[in-house]
């Protein structure tokens, strides 16, 4: 992205408006980043068997999903293996301020479903890997 | 565009990219093409972020995870693992020294804890080459805010209001400046950005250089809206070749998107910025000389009045501010300047960078609130004394300053106080001293810069600089008497009354700081002839302990001057009048045997 060699002239103050808000995926990623704890984080496990059933197609598609619906306030990360090999690829979903909520299968159809109600509405829909074990940093 | 999940910051700072950061970014860059991700993941070269003592530094956003001692060898584990497979690579990751705990994010780490970033914000965030990444950050936001909606006068008066004073150490309120050079009727007037920084140890105005060079341009170009100038000039060290390309290429992307150049954003202002480029006189650094250096004459400070803001650069109106002051500039528009005024002290606003170093475990670049206490500086974020030793002294202010002891650890810092405990803030050089640090030897290396650096106008300042470093080296040789001490000090203020610029009023500070803080120390010189820290090499003795000698003649082996005799497997001795001093005996003996003393 060599956005700068090509960038046209700003020649009024709405000019530079217009190229912040076209500029603004270039640094999202990053300002994202300081604000996470205040973002929906979408968790996509992503180990050998994840990326064997899917995961990164299920993550590229999600990340799609929000862009088209314009959905501002997330984020999407990646973590290791869950151990949940059965139920790949597996997403976990972070609500600000709530528990994380694991999606087993995500792909396809379910990648619409999940954001209609969970990430939208924060209600549950099937397929959820109930977490039943404790880690370190509980 | 195919959807960009992660960004890898990796520093592009001086420090850095001396530790081969350039070459993490190619072997990233190529092993993240090898794994087919070239579409996903992103490698930017950022500015510095500040925790050089870790350096390279590489973070992963939006996980934040902070990497620290990277090197191009650890490229395909980092991508394999971290980036292919979500597992952070914990080996590379920053070990809290208390807890011995892996820490990921920076926002954990105590460096990071309790400083705040203002002038520093956009070092190691954005990509300091790509003017699109400062425009996506409100970048040139605050140009356009006072270009439309304020008048001239209005931008004064918010600086005024903000209270930020000059950031390259006299601490001269910064819109008072600016009022009084914008009082002044002129066909053409300058605002010129003083990026000769020359103090020893400082590196912050690099950094914002290296770092975040357009909020330099658009904060002279605020000011020449404010003051009434259409040129700015940048006077820079010819040292400092990455700033000076980073920041040329950003005048050249200013230039090219219509940021710089006529009719800014379709206003009626016109302003463009030239870089001069000074040879590295430590002198050129005092605004007057600055201003003839610039007109292509020797680097000598002018008597003021008349002050550059009467007559200046080519005899018209000019306003010198530095590097860190035009970098506080922008955001006091943005935020504007009450939440300014509501960081720091009564006096002293908002934020001051500092260059940590020395005898301390976080060596790096610290921004923190004004009134922040020299405590938390230097044992919080710096991590306390290197190697467990005792803390002595903090030297601030460079040739300027002085030092201050234990006593002042618990001052907030800001220009009232510094100046108050005898040092002063200067540029932001913060260099720590430990138990095994001379005082008299501190006062020589400084007093040794300043008499390098003079400039020769001034008689005090040539001549009686010089004769107080000869008077400090026959005190280190241990040849001085306590008479001495009263002429050192003498001499010292005979030098500040009379110099004509800062660099010579200044001179003596180191000197008489030491003095007063540690007269102990300098008696011990002249008196009884002994160096408490054991660094004079005069005073000093290499001596061997009968007790703990084994004879096993290393020691004798090693000696470069033959000054040690003795016969195997009884203990030896050191002649004093071979002995050159030089440690070899010291570093050898495998028996603790040998001391200074």
């Amino acid at each position: 992205m060599k956005g700068c060699a090509v960038m046209d002239k700003v020649k009024s103050l709405d000019d530079l408006r217009k190229m912040k808000a076209a500029m603004q995926n270039a640094t999202e990623l990053r300002e994202k980043g300081q604000n996470i704890d205040k973002l929906i984080e979408v968790k996509v496990s992503m180990a050998t068997c994840g990326i064997a059933a899917g995961a990164r197609e299920t993550m590229a598609a999600m990340m799609d999903e929000a862009t088209k619906r314009g959905i501002k306030n997330i984020v999407f990360t990646q973590s290791g293996c869950m151990g949940y090999c059965h139920s790949e690829p597996t997403v976990t979903i972070v609500r600000p301020g709530e528990e994380p909520v694991t999606f087993g299968e995500v792909k396809g159809k379910r990648i619409t479903e999940i954001f209609d109600s969970y990430i939208l509405k924060g209600e549950l829909v099937d397929g959820i890997i109930p977490l039943s074990s404790k880690s370190i940093h509980d | 565009m195919a959807n960009v999940r992660m960004h890898v910051l990796v520093c592009g700072g001086t420090g850095c990219t001396s530790s081969r950061s350039l070459e993490i970014v190619d072997a990233l860059r190529a092993e993240i093409k090898a794994q087919g991700l070239a579409e996903e993941v992103k490698v930017v070269i950022a500015g510095c972020f500040g925790f050089c003592e870790k350096g390279p530094i590489v973070k992963i956003s939006p996980d934040n995870t902070f990497y620290v001692q990277v090197t191009p060898e650890d490229a395909k584990e980092i991508v394999a693992e971290h980036i292919v497979k979500g597992r952070k690579v914990s080996r590379l990751l920053y070990v809290d020294p208390k807890t011995t705990e892996h820490i990921s994010d920076s926002k954990h780490m105590d460096f990071y804890k309790k400083q705040l970033r203002i002038a520093l914000r956009n070092c190691g965030f954005l990509d300091p080459e790509n003017i699109g990444e400062y425009i996506a950050r409100d970048g040139y936001m605050a140009l356009g805010k006072a270009l439309f909606e304020m008048t001239p006068k209005e931008v004064v008066d918010e600086v005024k209001k903000s209270g930020l004073r000059g950031r390259g150490g006299g601490g001269f309120p910064t819109g008072l400046k600016w009022e009084i050079a914008a009082s002044y009727k002129a066909d053409q007037k300058y605002v010129i950005c003083n990026a000769d920084e020359g103090d020893p140890g400082a590196f912050m105005d690099r950094s914002v250089l290296e770092g975040d060079p357009h909020s330099i341009i658009e904060a002279m170009a605020i000011c020449g809206y404010a003051i009434g100038a259409s040129k700015g000039v940048v006077y820079i060290r010819a040292e400092y070749p990455l700033a000076v390309e980073r920041l040329q290429k950003a005048i050249v992307a200013a230039r090219e998107t219509g940021l710089l150049g006529n009719n800014i954003l379709g206003s009626d202002f016109s302003f463009d910025i030239d870089m001069y480029y000074g040879a590295g006189a430590f002198v050129c650094g005092e605004e007057t000389a600055l201003i003839r250096s610039l007109q292509s004459e020797r680097g000598e400070p002018t008597s003021k009045p008349p002050f550059p803001a009467e007559s200046g650069f080519w005899g018209k109106p000019s306003n010198v501010n530095n590097v860190e002051t035009f970098a506080n500039i922008p955001v006091i528009f943005l935020k504007g300047a009450e939440w300014f005024a509501s960081i720091g002290t009564a006096k002293s606003k908002g934020t001051k960078v500092f260059a940590l170093a020395g005898k301390v475990n976080n060596v790096g670049l610290v921004e923190v609130p004004m009134g922040t206490t020299l405590r938390e500086v230097i044992f919080d974020i710096g991590g306390g004394i290197r190697n467990g030793k005792k803390f002595k002294a903090a030297q601030t202010g460079g040739p300027s300053g002085g030092c201050l002891t234990e006593k002042f650890l618990d001052t907030p810092i800001d220009y009232d106080n510094l100046i108050a405990a005898g040092s002063m803030m200067g540029s932001g050089g913060m260099i720590v001293l430990d138990e095994d640090d001379c005082m008299v030897n501190v006062a020589k290396f400084y007093l040794g810069f300043t008499v390098e650096e003079s400039c020769g106008k001034c008689t005090p300042c040539r001549v009686g600089n010089k004769r107080m470093l000869e008077m400090l080296e026959k005190i280190s040789e241990g040849k001085a008497t306590e008479k001495d001490l009263g002429r050192l000090r003498e001499l010292a203020g005979i030098i500040k009354d009379t110099s004509l610029c800062g660099l010579g009023q200044t001179a003596p500070n180191p000197v008489l700081s030491t003095l007063d803080n540690f007269y102990d120390e300098y008696l011990a010189h002249v008196r009884d002839k002994r160096c408490p820290a054991g660094k004079c090499k005069s005073l000093m003795q290499y001596v061997i302990d009968p007790a703990k000698c084994k004879g096993c003649t290393m020691c004798a082996k090693v000696c470069p001057a033959g000054a040690i005799s003795g016969k195997v497997k009884e203990p030896h001795v050191i002649n004093q009048d071979k002995c050159v001093k030089c440690g070899a005996c010291f570093a050898t003996c495998k028996f603790g045997a040998i001391s200074k003393r």
